[in-house]
């Protein structure tokens, strides 16, 4: 106790060897945090990888699920492969070009005051908890007529929305405006070098983004739920119909008291991830392109 | 009358690729177009409130305000109140974050300032993965793995040697506050990690440089220099992590158990707002508990948007402070 107080006071050694001592602690904690993050990743991933990839087979992505199955019959998620695939894809269909149209009014045309406003409405939207938006999408589609893939694909588009206006805000901005100005100034029309200048050389990065979106929405299980969630057997294709979806097939298998449903829920979340691992992995490549593009840096 | 003058005309705008009014038609339907979507992002954003508020109409006449405060979920006599719930997303979310942000704040510091190169790329590609996972996925793990882990070890562990306080009684299953807060950690660990580790990155070299060359430690550099300057950043990221946790539902449902708890201890099962949502919305009996539930998501919303201004104000209010 006297000693440590006495140090401060002391011959500027002890003084030093303080201070240092105080930064290594600090150091190794900053360390350990380091590995319990990367330990948390490592067992999760490993967890997935471990349980799931044992139950990786052609069945899994042919075969559709058997609910309620009394004695153990060979069973897939091919349904809920199919239903996720459409409904991302529906939904990808919705985003893209209303967030397109968006970051073209801010970056192009709205003046500053509205530009914050934008941003604001796009920050909210992103904010909004999954499961607040599904409950809007059922008392706005669901009521009434039950429920569909469509309507799971309008909640998820919802979804994917800010984070597509968001990045191709971000891209447009990295255009260099020499290229508008010399559309200009050859004549062209706002709108011409806009859609014939502008878009085609950051439509790269803009895609990016919207794969990044995909990556972002397809383990969302919450809105899914709500709209598109009660379902029949066997595959089905059509929207319009309830579709069975990936996340939610999780959601109910891992609460299910079956040890080979977990098996099912396990292989699910192994396929999910590395999906989504995969085409963020892609889209983070793709944008480091694009952007040494735009830029004009080439390292 | 005058033919000579308007044919000299012509040959004037002919000349020109696009003739004026054209230009401008094409300019304006773009611009209305796309400010239209623009304002179709607005009318979205006010759409959502304007269906919950409807949706959850019933439940507001009903219970009113008291709602917030009374702490009783009963559907066969219909009457429902959301403290319970309220103070469950406060815990957990409260939790996760005093568990995450020094966490966090650790990784960050370590990927801008302790890292040696080789390991920073695959390090901080890893937390971004982290924060990609989905959170189902997260509940599936913390199902079958987690809440045996702590009703088995962790929470007898903690309770042996923490017991003293009220705060770690005694565990009866292993679906409880706890477990959740330990779910919602490793859902905005990375979140606020990945950000903060931007912010670290952008100090002004020369601001670190300057401190080191006085002499001071990396750590008293750290403290000087980049956490006053990253000050700000932080405190959005954290309220942004906060965000995340009030609003997840799937994850949290997984393993937080149910019931209508209110007391100190964690090692209790309950319910959040979201997790009341998500295992209740679709087998509620119409018309009070589904209106009930979407009364509990009003609530999430008005949180999440309040939580969302809160951490643009204070990102404002730093950058204005360092642009002095």
């Amino acid at each position: 106790m006297s000693a440590t107080e006495l140090s401060v006071f002391g011959r500027p050694n002890d003084r030093l060897r303080r201070r240092r001592r105080v930064n290594r602690v600090i150091e190794l904690i900053a360390w350990l945090a380091a590995a319990v993050g990367v330990a948390l990743l490592g067992v999760l991933v490993g967890y997935v990888a471990l349980r799931g990839a044992s139950q990786l087979s052609l069945g899994l992505l042919t075969k559709p699920q058997v609910p309620y199955a009394l004695t153990s019959v060979s069973q897939g998620l091919a349904n809920a492969f199919v239903g996720s695939l459409v409904i991302v894809g529906i939904a990808t269909a919705m985003a893209l070009p209303f967030g397109m149209l968006i970051a073209i009014y801010v970056s192009e045309f709205a003046p500053r005051a509205i530009k914050g406003f934008v941003g604001l409405v796009l920050d909210t939207l992103a904010g909004i908890p999954a499961i607040v938006v599904g409950i809007f999408v059922y008392g706005l589609l669901v009521v009434g007529h039950g429920q569909s893939g469509l309507d799971g694909s309008f909640a998820y588009a919802i979804i994917m929305l800010p984070f597509v206006a968001r990045s191709t805000i971000e891209i447009l901005a990295l255009v260099p405006s020499s290229l508008r100005e010399a559309g200009l100034a050859l004549g062209a029309p706002r709108w011409r070098t806009t859609l014939g200048v502008v878009l085609p050389h950051a439509i790269g990065g803009i895609l990016t983004g919207a794969v990044l979106a995909v990556a972002r929405v397809a383990g969302e299980t919450a809105p899914l739920l709500l709209t598109t969630s009660i379902v029949g057997q066997g595959i089905a294709w059509n929207p319009l119909h309830a579709m069975q979806t990936v996340p939610v097939a999780i959601y109910e298998l891992a609460d299910s008291p079956v040890p080979s449903d977990h098996a099912l829920a396990w292989a699910g979340a192994f396929v999910l991830i590395v999906f989504i691992l995969i085409v963020s992995l892609t889209a983070r490549w793709l944008a480091g392109r694009s952007r040494r593009k735009l830029t004009g840096i080439s390292r | 009358m005058a033919p000579t003058v308007s044919a000299l005309d012509t040959t004037e705008t002919t000349r020109r690729p696009f003739s004026g009014r054209r230009v401008r038609f094409g300019d304006t339907l773009l611009r209305v177009v796309a400010g239209g979507a623009a304002l179709g992002a607005a009318v979205l954003l006010g759409l959502i409130a304007y269906k919950l508020v409807q949706g959850a109409h019933l439940a507001l006449s009903t219970f009113g305000l008291g709602f917030l405060t009374h702490n009783i979920w009963d559907p066969v006599h219909l009457h429902f109140a959301a403290g319970a719930f309220l103070f469950g997303t406060v815990v957990t979310s409260v939790g996760a974050l005093i568990l995450a942000t020094p966490l966090a704040l650790g990784i960050a510091l370590f990927l801008s300032e302790l890292a040696p190169s080789w390991l920073r790329g695959p390090v901080s590609a890893l937390v971004e993965t982290l924060a990609a996972i989905p959170s189902v996925v997260i509940g599936l793990w913390g199902i079958i793995v987690l809440v045996p882990l702590m009703h088995d070890h962790v929470d007898p562990a903690l309770h042996s040697v923490l017991g003293w306080i009220p705060l770690f009684g005694t565990s009866t299953s292993g679906n409880n506050y706890f477990t959740a807060i330990v779910v919602l950690t490793i859902m905005i660990t990375p979140i606020i990690a990945s950000l903060s580790r931007e912010l670290f990155l952008g100090v002004p070299r020369e601001l670190k440089e300057a401190a080191l060359g006085l002499g001071t430690t990396r750590w008293e550099m750290v403290r000087g220099v980049v956490l006053p300057y990253a000050r700000g950043g932080v405190a959005a990221a954290m309220i942004l992590g906060v965000g995340r946790a009030l609003g997840e539902a799937i994850a949290v449902s997984q393993v937080v158990g149910n019931g209508t708890f209110i007391g100190a201890n964690l090692f209790q099962g309950g319910d959040t707002m979201g997790s009341k949502i998500a295992t209740e919305f679709l087998n509620a009996v119409p018309p009070m508990e589904p209106s009930a539930l979407i009364y509990l998501g009003l609530i999430l919303l008005v949180l999440s948007i309040a939580v969302n201004l809160m951490a643009q104000l204070v990102v404002r209010r730093a950058s204005r402070r360092l642009r002095g």
